[in-house]
């Protein structure tokens, strides 16, 4: 099984639709983050898989990981501080009380 | 007490089987090693991951997820690509978990976790996940990619030659990036005189 490029994909998808589930589902704004990165790895899991199974690749694929990871440790960075930003002003970490833009 | 272990037995429903199926194929069918460590690296991954879309704690959801990133790097080791399973293991074990514990920290009051959980669109938003995963799934299976039988073994060498020659640009523009990301974020979290405190 570790040598076909089905079963990385599969393991892949499944991950995707585990944090696609916990971004549509929790409540908690810091939850739902980290949700995202959960989808961020299982990409990043299908990008190596491509660049471990297809010879015309060479060494791209793992190039490309690299910057996927550097991008969504900037992506954390700006949406944790927001985050925050946000709990300063509403008291909350709950995004179904970020109300402002309803009334 | 049995709503607080739900996930938790689901979640160890879930490893326990695909560890399971790990062991039956040892066994039963003579597979090698490595396979066995790609399905118990997928059983820890998977059960992490539902963990973390699961737990009430939203602490404990941070250690699960630490968890889950540490068995995808041993994915990565699997695949034959180690620099990327370290570079995980210091961005994401290293930088971005303890980012998100902090920020669990800042911001959970008393109330938040004995409240609900999930949003009233739990169900429609486990439905479609599902949805998502088979046709994923469907559309991997039905699909050939050309690849070859076995994995191709990248020396870190290669990949540092690649990435300081080809893709220099691309590097630069990645660290302007992450320099732009540190100031925005130091910039948004940061408190106001004379604002709210």
């Amino acid at each position: 099984m570790s040598d076909s490029l089905d079963a990385y994909l599969i393991l892949a998808g499944i991950l995707f639709a585990i944090g696609s589930f916990g971004f549509l589902a929790r409540r908690n704004a810091i939850s739902m983050l980290m949700s995202i990165e959960l989808m961020l790895n299982a990409v990043n899991l299908v990008i190596v898989a491509f660049g471990a199974f297809i010879p015309e690749l060479g060494a791209q694929g793992s190039v490309i990981a690299l910057m996927v990871i550097a991008v969504a440790a900037a992506e954390a960075t700006v949406g944790l501080a927001i985050v925050i930003a946000i709990f300063r002003n509403k008291k909350t970490p709950l995004v179904d009380e970020y109300d402002a833009m309803s009334q | 007490m049995a709503r607080k272990l739900a996930p938790i037995i689901l979640a160890l429903a879930v490893m326990g089987a695909v560890a399971g199926v790990a062991a039956i194929m040892l066994v039963l069918l003579g597979q090698d090693w490595e396979d066995a460590l790609f399905w118990i690296l997928a059983a820890v991954m998977l059960g992490s991951g539902l963990l973390v879309v699961t737990m009430r704690d939203i602490i404990r959801c941070g250690l699960a997820m630490i968890v889950c990133f540490g068995a995808l790097a041993g994915i990565y080791v699997i695949l034959g690509a180690p620099l990327i399973a370290a570079a995980q293991v210091i961005v994401y074990i290293g930088a971005i978990s303890v980012l998100i514990l902090f920020a669990i920290m800042l911001t959970q009051t008393k109330a938040a976790p004995s409240r609900l959980v999930f949003q009233t669109q739990a169900v429609p938003a486990a439905i479609s996940a599902g949805v998502i995963a088979i046709v994923l799934a469907l559309t991997v299976g039905a699909t050939d990619w050309g690849e070859v039988p076995e994995r191709i073994r990248l020396a870190t060498n290669a990949l540092s030659q690649v990435l300081f020659t080809d893709f220099v640009l691309a590097f630069e523009i990645v660290s302007v990036l992450l320099l732009a990301a540190v100031v925005g974020g130091v910039f948004l979290a940061k408190r106001e005189p004379g604002g709210p405190s």
